[in-house]
């Protein structure tokens, strides 16, 4: 499979770029700096793509490959591949699914904890030297706290069982009810949100759930509700959740993701009730070993005409 | 009750403070250095804490004292062989406090495995813009390893389990009500955890019960979590391990001078420090004021007290 072109679209895993290596011709995007020659040379050989959110794969990114085939995206999100376009060319796409939901899951209990607990601040505090002049403040207890989970998938699922372990009630929202799970739901989001004290969200991004989050939904939540968002930060209206937060109406947030990645809001920065990651939910050495095994995997079965692993379309 | 006399060490809850107030007639040790002669005969009661308990000094000096009620559910701050021997009556306050301890300890994890903290300040600095974070290690699966599994150990590893992980246990006795796995010997329940959690009371026993051959077994992937107290562990052989590399991480909540707390551990990333604040969150102090009170209540009514030590 060596002469089969496979472009990746941006270093995100050097072991997967070297899985590619052995296997196929691998092009990295990033290599060239002048996109029109890469494409005039390339575009009529390329076969298949393997990418994540960095380089959306839109109409015109999917237009300039007319020789793609198969589109292995690393991650599990793939709202920033055409999916109805690439149904329409007959472009096989795969994800990564179920090698991250442990992690993804632990890092949704990790920014409660951490945003409840004051964690972050307390370790600063304990390095500023503060502690010699007197105690932490107070902070909030998470055990036992009502949970609301946006999206009750595989990962939604494993928030819940972790959140159930610390004696937390659960609720959820999704486009229909589980009938086979115990939480319990509710028909919308503003609903959901009054009736918890820390609101997740663990949904894809489609159209239907962009800014899901919302003033009705932040309002609903209140001053002493929570939001963690690990799914997509365009699920968020970010100026209403941030001037919310500025303005104390609600009473604080965890979130692994942003509408203009790598921008954060810097009004965020020097508030003490939210933490603000770098998009790491999946970000371990074990499992993004694992994506890109997965991704290599998805490509290997392609190409010897098997059964995909983990077909999206 | 309002004649009886408390005296509270340290301004540890105002909360606690406000409630004592309104039923005792309360002494501060703090305001009262000087006066202090004068009031001792008035005080029958002790509120301690962690920070200050009621050691023989403190004991002698009172000679109407008939309880010490602790604001902590640990006891290592009080002579609790001279009340007994003065037949003073110690209460303190389990169970209220399990849950939080129990979720730091799984937040301590969290945030020393997956560098929460560190990425937070990642973002803050304005590094996001310029590359992604490194990878970190995954929490899920791993083994985990609690010395003592008591109360606080038990809730630790309910929560553990939710996360996959298998767990094992050093304790003085086996639990063998609990399906999990016991390590007569602490070395080798620290060679076979990847996350080595204390969790037990401190005694003469348990002091420095974490020292250099422990940590060595631990090894430089393995990473040491204390919500037990600061002379668990042999200090500077943990800070040596950890600037060595030799230990791969620790979260700590609480060290052996506090709040005094090595400065070699400022700047390693693969450190969280935070400062005893394992049963500090306000619904948690509410709780712990309100058993204390209902201790000495009980007490000053001549009715069973709620949670005696002694």
């Amino acid at each position: 499979m060596e002469n089969i072109n496979v472009l990746i679209t941006s270093p995100m895993n050097s072991y997967l770029e070297k899985q590619l290596d052995k296997r196929f011709n691998l092009l990295r995007l990033w290599t060239f700096p002048q996109k029109d020659e890469f494409f005039k040379e390339y575009s009529g050989s390329i076969r298949a793509v393997a990418g994540n959110l960095h380089v959306p794969n839109d109409r015109e990114f999917i237009d300039s490959l007319p020789a793609l085939e198969i589109v292995a995206s690393y991650g599990v999100g793939v709202n920033h591949v055409d999916l109805e376009y690439c149904k329409e060319r007959g472009i096989k796409v795969t994800n990564t699914p179920d090698v991250l939901t442990n992690d993804v899951a632990d890092l949704a209990i990790g920014l409660i904890l951490t945003t409840l607990r004051r964690i972050c601040e307390s370790d600063r505090f304990v390095k500023g030297g503060l502690w010699k002049a007197g105690d932490f403040k107070l902070t909030t207890k998470f055990s036992g706290k009502k949970v609301g989970i946006i999206g009750l998938g595989r990962i939604g699922t494993a928030i819940a069982k972790r959140a159930e372990a610390f004696n937390c009630p659960i609720s959820y929202y999704s486009r229909s009810k589980k009938p086979e799970s115990n939480y319990k739901y509710f028909p919308s989001v503003v609903e959901l949100a009054s009736d918890c004290d820390i609101l997740v969200v663990a949904c894809p991004l489609t159209e239907e759930t962009r800014h899901i989050i919302n003033r009705e939904v932040i309002d609903a939540l209140g001053p002493t509700g929570y939001l963690i968002n690990i799914g997509r930060g365009p699920h968020i209206d970010e100026p209403e959740l941030v001037s919310a937060l500025v303005e104390g109406r609600i009473a604080g947030a965890g979130l692994d993701v942003f509408e203009n990645e790598p921008h954060v809001p810097e009004e965020l920065f020097k508030l003490d009730n939210v933490v603000l990651l770098p998009h790491v939910g999946s970000g371990t050495v074990e499992t993004r070993n694992e994506m890109a095994d997965l991704v290599v995997g998805n490509l290997e079965a392609y190409f010897n005409k098997k059964p995909l692993l983990t077909p999206v379309v | 009750m309002k004649s009886m006399g408390v005296l509270i060490t340290y301004p540890m809850s105002t909360y606690l403070q406000h409630q004592l107030h309104n039923r005792f007639t309360l002494f501060r040790l703090w305001d009262l250095p000087n006066k202090f002669n004068d009031e001792v005969g008035s005080i029958q009661a002790v509120v301690g804490s962690t920070h200050v308990g009621a050691d023989r000094q403190l004991i002698d000096s009172l000679p109407a004292l008939e309880i010490v009620s602790s604001f902590s559910i640990g006891l290592d701050k009080v002579d609790l062989d001279y009340c007994k021997q003065r037949g003073i009556r110690v209460t303190n306050t389990p169970d209220v406090l399990t849950d939080d301890v129990a979720d730091l300890a799984i937040g301590l994890i969290l945030a020393t495995l997956r560098r929460i903290c560190e990425s937070d300040r990642y973002v803050r600095n304005g590094l996001w813009k310029q590359n992604d974070f490194k990878l970190t290690m995954k929490f899920s699966g791993k083994k985990v390893g609690i010395v003592g599994l008591g109360r606080i150990g038990t809730a630790i590893a309910k929560r553990a389990e939710s996360f996959n992980c298998s767990i094992s246990y050093h304790s003085r006795s086996k639990k063998p009500e609990l399906k999990y796995k016991y390590f007569p010997n602490i070395i080798e329940l620290a060679s076979n955890s990847e996350i080595l959690v204390v969790a037990c009371s401190l005694t003469d026993e348990t002091h420095h019960i974490i020292n250099r051959e422990v940590i060595d077994a631990l090894g430089p992937k393995g990473v040491l979590i204390n919500i037990g107290r600061g002379q668990h562990v042999d200090e500077p052989e943990l800070v040596a391990a950890l600037v060595e590399g030799r230990l791969g991480g620790a979260g700590l909540d609480v060290f052996e001078n506090e709040p005094d707390v090595p400065e070699e551990l400022f700047r390693l990333d693969n450190v969280v420090v935070v400062p005893h604040i394992g049963s500090s969150t306000v619904e948690t102090e509410t709780d712990m004021a309100d058993l204390v009170v209902r201790n000495l209540e009980a007490h000053f009514s001549k009715k069973p007290l709620l949670t005696p030590v002694v």
